[in-house]
């Protein structure tokens, strides 16, 4: 059974498939190359939100279908949730 | 991918060679204040459907230009077998039926001014009751699939559309158009983070400037209204609740619609029918359901598909709305809205290319006559499209 899945080899953040709790090992899925991925939550993780595959400082680009998705506003370690808390538009500036 | 052949479908052809699924007689308002008089019609007359709106009074320029597409274009949907007209005046009035009468449908108009509204609503009494005797005796016939005109939009989008149904949508157009099918596809808002995606899906250069023309108008758009910026309303509170975070993000999970081989040959003017032959179209729409499929349907479109993440419930009166979700808990809780589960994807357990044939058998049930949930919930929403205020 896969918990998250990812759209491409660069992207930087998954998607849970399912509802993750916090200190959760997780089996995920590449839907571009059909590798498998693995990762540990940090955070309860709704189905639907990003869970960070690595961490990220103030000010980084976070990667998802391949493309800029945003940037990041408050640290994020790899685990952890990625939303509104943490990631911002770039646009509308 | 699979090679996929054409299928059959019964359904109805029109006199000017269009095919459509359904079989409406339409009572169309001119104006506002010509709404009460329609539905005095549509409730008389057993079978009619009327379309009350807000508009068509005092509108000026391009704005009045997309009204009378709309009107006209609604009229003349191959979804609608006849039409009866009424507005306040004779002169709007004839224009449209004169814009419908083009299609070699039957259509008349009736005008309040000199008669009110109980003499005008017993005259398209008989006139409507007429037509629906005529229409109720028209028979389906074998059409092919490919025949159709689709239109693609999601609403309520959540990170599983642009995992499962997007793309699941985005399967059905490659297939589609391969085939000698037309279809279109808009938003021009949630575009905004995907726009060079787009223009790489640009059959020449020519199209991709039209479409930059298109965008960078609604951007500038933006620059001039905003009080900040769009995060109130772009990602939608309910988009935010399905964990999509950034308008970047959504717009990536929305173009995953288009498909991954089709080329765009047009882009074209809210509401204007596609003219260039066969093939994927885009058209600048608002990122609203209501507002957008009601300008697919007006620029001809006889299907809507529909994908949603958190439960958009959207319908439109003349052109059904399939709608299809990925998100397990949506499929469970709002199961009366969805029309097709792909639910699987996201085990792993359905690949794209299964949940495009099953969504092509899906189009082809609605077209051979079954109600899609919107219809049978009563969903009929008809919301114009204004470009800014009247006169």
């Amino acid at each position: 059974m896969i918990q998250f899945l990812i759209h491409d080899k660069g992207d930087s953040v998954g998607v849970a498939v399912v509802d993750v709790k916090a200190g959760q090992s997780l089996q995920g899925r590449d839907l571009s190359s059909n590798e498998s991925i693995s990762a540990k939550s940090l955070a309860d993780i709704p189905l639907g939100h990003k869970i960070a595959l690595r961490d990220f400082k103030v000010g980084d680009t976070l990667i998802k279908y391949g493309c800029d998705i945003g940037k990041v506003v408050a640290p994020i370690r790899a685990g952890d949730h990625v939303h509104i808390h943490n990631l911002k538009t770039k646009r509308w500036a | 991918m699979a090679t996929t052949t054409d299928r059959k479908i019964q359904a109805y052809r029109r006199e000017n060679g269009k095919v459509g699924v359904r079989n409406h007689v339409v009572i169309l308002p001119v104006d506002d204040i010509s709404n009460a008089c329609a539905e005095s019609v549509a409730h008389q007359i057993k079978g009619t459907l009327a379309l009350p709106h807000a508009y068509g009074r005092l509108q000026f320029g391009e704005d009045l230009d997309l009204f009378f597409r709309t009107m006209i274009g609604t009229g003349s949907n191959a979804n609608v077998a006849a039409v009866v007209v009424i507005g306040i005046e004779p002169g709007w009035t004839k224009r449209i039926v004169d814009g419908i009468a083009k299609t070699g449908k039957p259509v008349t108009g009736f005008s309040i001014e000199g008669r009110g509204d109980i003499q005008t609503a017993a005259e398209a009494s008989k006139k409507a009751k007429e037509y629906v005797q005529w229409a109720t005796e028209l028979q389906r016939t074998e059409c092919k699939l490919s025949e159709l005109y689709i239109s693609v939009k999601c609403g309520e989008s959540d990170t599983t559309t642009g995992l499962s149904s997007c793309p699941t949508v985005g399967n059905v157009i490659d297939k589609h158009c391969a085939l000698g099918g037309y279809a279109s596809f808009g938003e021009t808002s949630e575009l905004t983070g995907a726009e060079h995606i787009v223009k790489s899906k640009a059959a020449n250069k020519e199209v991709e400037a039209k479409f930059t023309a298109m965008f960078d108008d609604y951007t500038k758009l933006v620059f001039d209204q905003r009080t900040d910026d769009l995060s109130e309303s772009q990602p939608t509170k309910g988009n935010i609740a399905g964990g999509l975070t950034t308008i970047e993000e959504k717009a990536l999970g929305n173009v995953e619609k288009l498909g991954k081989r089709t080329k765009f040959i047009d882009a074209l003017k809210p509401a204007e029918t596609p003219a260039k032959g066969p093939g994927l179209y885009f058209m600048d729409t608002s990122s609203a359901a209501a507002e957008a499929v009601t300008l697919w349907a007006a620029s001809g479109a006889v299907i809507h598909l529909f994908p949603t993440g958190q439960g958009n419930v959207i319908g439109n009166p003349i052109e059904p709305v399939i709608k299809l979700s990925g998100n397990p808990k949506t499929c469970a809780t709002m199961a009366e809205h969805i029309d097709l589960d792909v639910s699987a994807i996201l085990r792993g357990e359905q690949t794209l290319d299964q949940a495009g044939d099953a969504l092509i058998d899906m189009i082809v049930r609605t077209a051979n006559g079954r109600l899609t949930a919107a219809e049978a919930l009563g969903h009929r929403e008809f919301v114009m499209t204004k470009l800014y205020r009247s006169a």
